[in-house]
């Protein structure tokens, strides 16, 4: 007998208790994505904070082009350049109280750097000498993450150990827009949200996934968008002013410092050079789009608006050059010197104490390094 | 706190209390997963301890097991102890990038700095008439994986010990839990002060002269079962149980083989890629010229695992190892 068939005898019961949320509205992001600079909002802005982002927007192009260039010698293994996105990387670590959590991704030394990490430890990993080098408990970095959304669900719950044990401490997780696609990515919105971890992700969204561009990541109206099946809100930025992501991510963190839950922020920008010097980026994009977003340079924006309001002249903009500049030749000095490593490191810290196993083939690899040895002194 | 005086005791109640001793002894121990909480675990393992500890410290997760292990991984950098459960041995697959990827070599990576202090408990095995994808034994993938340790009990004291030490342990532990010795009962008694067993170490289970099995988890019992058996032939089998997969004890193992000369490595997972194929090799180089005949090995066919139906023609029983066994006395007769 069908339902149909027993309508007669069907006796109707209250509905379940549950009931979808009906209030999605508060948690939806703007159509457009938020600016600062141009507006009438930029007056509002600090002009000391214009200053020091454009100090270090200077500086994080700079260290992209040296980074960039270090690859070409041969000093570098790979370099994925952030050129482009500085905006994001430098608001995402000047947000931050200094008892706050980074985690970023392959593409985020930058913001590492812009963190307080010493440049040549920021490289270790794309150098090759080793996969980490600093210890990511000094200035709260994670270790540059190189699988895609992975560190994602560890910013969660890093955030959420952090509030059980009552410190009001942030973690902020990047992430590229081919990342979004990720079951890392969705497990760690979801998680964040049940638990409301006081934690932020921003999406830097570039415009492709190495060739892959968003139309072919995503059916979604946005990426913000996603953030409302989750259930907290999402906020769509220019990324590539650098006044309105500082001002979306200080809010987003201040949300979660105070108990608020997580943000998603999806910042729009776009990666001028190729996915790394490995990559042939003319095989999918054109010229012409990629000479529109240079138009939208976050740095002569930012410059742009500094001069105009009288905050920033001909002597500035050197000072700032200069500073850079110096930046770039002390890393260039210490890059090019060679690193000292000790094989024997390889097998010092896959566990607390070696297993039995490890000691035999350290006790190996310490005999090859041996005859090595006396083989270069016979 | 109260511990109910059960005499015996079975292996799921030395791992709750295991898990309670460890929860009440060090404030930084979490334990999460799906259905751990309220429910107490499918298995019952986790029974109680929500009640006693507070939801922040028993978290029911969403099911999720990528975000079970890839919170823990998180929590774990921030000074917590996370006490993860994939529910069972299947369902631990979505988690294999976090404990890849992070779990087994966030201590490497960071040159030490990081470490991670996870024990992922994972049921595994047949034997319980479960369907598709509740039976699997994995553990050649964690054993494959530098950076993490394997360990699995076979007996109730060792359920207890060996959890308090993977719990202890500054470094990632995969705590693989033969689910068809949950019910198990031994004479381990709940109320008295119980100790914690080292990770790495073998023990000898039976003693005797023809040859070793070498086993570990929930074919201990079945070996030992065969060894009884084997006295009607006029056989006197040793019996090892591992206890630890890695690090593996090299030094009992080889002992062992080298007063019996002769050894058939036994587990329930398949024998291709298997760990009876790593277990075997490390006999031979070790124990080639004491050796009587080929060490062999009686293992799951490899096969995915089968339906509950037909799983006792694939589990190693007491006869194929006895068969094993006959074919070690013809290798060395002939």
């Amino acid at each position: 007998m069908t339902v149909m068939e027993q309508r007669g005898a069907y006796r109707p019961t209250p509905p379940p208790a549950w009931q979808p949320r009906t209030d999605p509205a508060p948690l939806l992001p703007d159509a457009l994505p938020y600016r600062v600079l141009g507006t009438d909002a930029a007056a509002d802005v600090d002009p000391a904070l214009l200053r020091r982002l454009y100090a270090e927007l200077v500086r994080g192009r700079r260290y992209n082009t040296q980074a960039t260039a270090l690859t070409k010698q041969g000093r570098l293994a790979v370099y994925p350049s952030s050129t482009g996105q500085e905006a994001c990387e430098v608001a995402a670590a000047l947000v931050l109280e200094e008892r706050d959590w980074l985690f970023p991704s392959y593409r985020d030394t930058l913001a590492a750097v812009a963190r307080g990490l010493d440049p040549v430890q920021a490289l270790t990993l794309l150098r090759g000498d080793w996969h980490t080098g600093y210890d990511p408990h000094e200035h709260r970095v994670a270790p540059l993450c190189t699988p895609l959304a992975t560190q994602l669900p560890h910013a969660v719950g890093l955030a959420h150990a952090a509030r059980l044990k009552g410190d009001d401490v942030v973690a902020l997780a990047l992430v590229g827009d081919g990342g979004t696609s990720e079951g890392d990515f969705h497990e760690a919105l979801n998680f964040a949200a049940v638990w409301q971890a006081p934690v932020v992700f921003l999406v830097q969204n570039n415009g492709f996934a190495i060739s892959v561009p968003l139309a072919k990541q995503t059916a979604a109206p946005s990426l913000a968008h996603k953030a409302v099946g989750y259930g907290m809100p999402g906020r769509l930025v220019d990324g590539n002013d650098a006044a309105a992501v500082h001002q979306v991510l200080t809010e987003a963190v201040a949300h979660a410092r105070a108990g608020g839950g997580p943000t998603l922020v999806e910042a729009v920008t776009y990666r001028i050079d190729a996915h790394t010097n490995a990559d042939d980026a003319t095989r999918y994009r054109g010229e012409g789009e990629v000479e529109t977003w240079r138009a939208h340079d976050p740095i002569a924006l930012l410059e742009h608006e500094l001069t105009e309001r009288g905050l920033l002249d001909e002597d500035g903009i050197r000072a700032a050059q200069e500073a850079a500049e110096a930046m770039a030749a002390d890393l260039r000095a210490r890059m090019n010197q060679d690193p000292v490593l000790d094989p024997m490191d390889l097998f010092a810290h896959v566990y607390a104490e070696p297993t039995p196993q490890l000691r035999e083939q350290q006790a190996l690899l310490k005999a090859e390094l041996a005859a090595e040895e006396e083989g270069a002194h016979r | 706190m109260t511990t109910v005086a059960l005499k015996p005791a079975t292996m799921a109640q030395a791992l709750t209390r295991a898990l309670r001793d460890a929860m009440t002894a060090d404030p930084t121990v979490h334990v999460m997963g799906e259905d751990v909480g309220t429910l107490g675990g499918v298995f019952r393992v986790t029974d109680g301890l929500a009640k006693e500890f507070g939801e922040d410290r028993v978290t029911d997760t969403p099911l999720a097991e990528a975000g079970i292990l890839g919170t823990a991984v998180g929590m774990a950098m921030y000074g917590l102890r996370p006490v993860v459960e994939m529910q069972f041995d299947a369902f631990a697959y979505p988690a294999f990038e976090q404990l890849i990827s992070h779990v087994a070599r966030m201590r490497n990576r960071t040159r030490g700095a990081m470490p991670l202090p996870i024990t992922i408990r994972v049921p595994y095995g047949g034997g319980i008439g479960g369907v598709e994808h509740h039976s699997d034994s994995s553990e050649a993938y964690y054993m494959a994986t530098p950076g993490l340790h394997v360990v699995t009990p076979a007996t109730v004291a060792d359920a207890y010990g060996l959890l308090r030490a993977a719990i202890a342990s500054d470094d990632p532990v995969v705590f693989l839990e033969p689910k068809r010795l949950y019910w198990s009962k031994d004479t381990w008694n709940p109320e008295e002060p119980q100790g914690v067993e080292p990770i790495g170490r073998a023990v000898v289970r039976r003693t005797g002269r023809s040859a070793t099995l070498i086993t570990y988890g929930p074919s201990v019992p079945v070996c030992l079962e065969a060894a009884e058996a084997a006295t009607a032939e006029g056989w006197d089998l040793e019996v090892v149980d591992l206890r630890s997969l890695v690090p593996f004890d090299d030094e009992t193992v080889a002992a062992s083989v080298r007063r019996t000369g002769r050894a058939v490595v036994v587990h329930e997972s398949g024998s291709y890629g298997g760990p009876g194929g790593e277990i075997a090799a490390r006999v031979t180089e070790r124990c080639f010229h004491h050796l009587e005949a080929p060490v062999l090995r009686v293992a799951g066919f490899d096969i995915p695992y089968p339906p509950p139906m037909l799983e006792r023609h694939h589990l190693p029983g007491v006869d194929r190892i006895l068969d094993a066994v006959g074919r070690l006395q013809w290798e060395a007769e002939n």
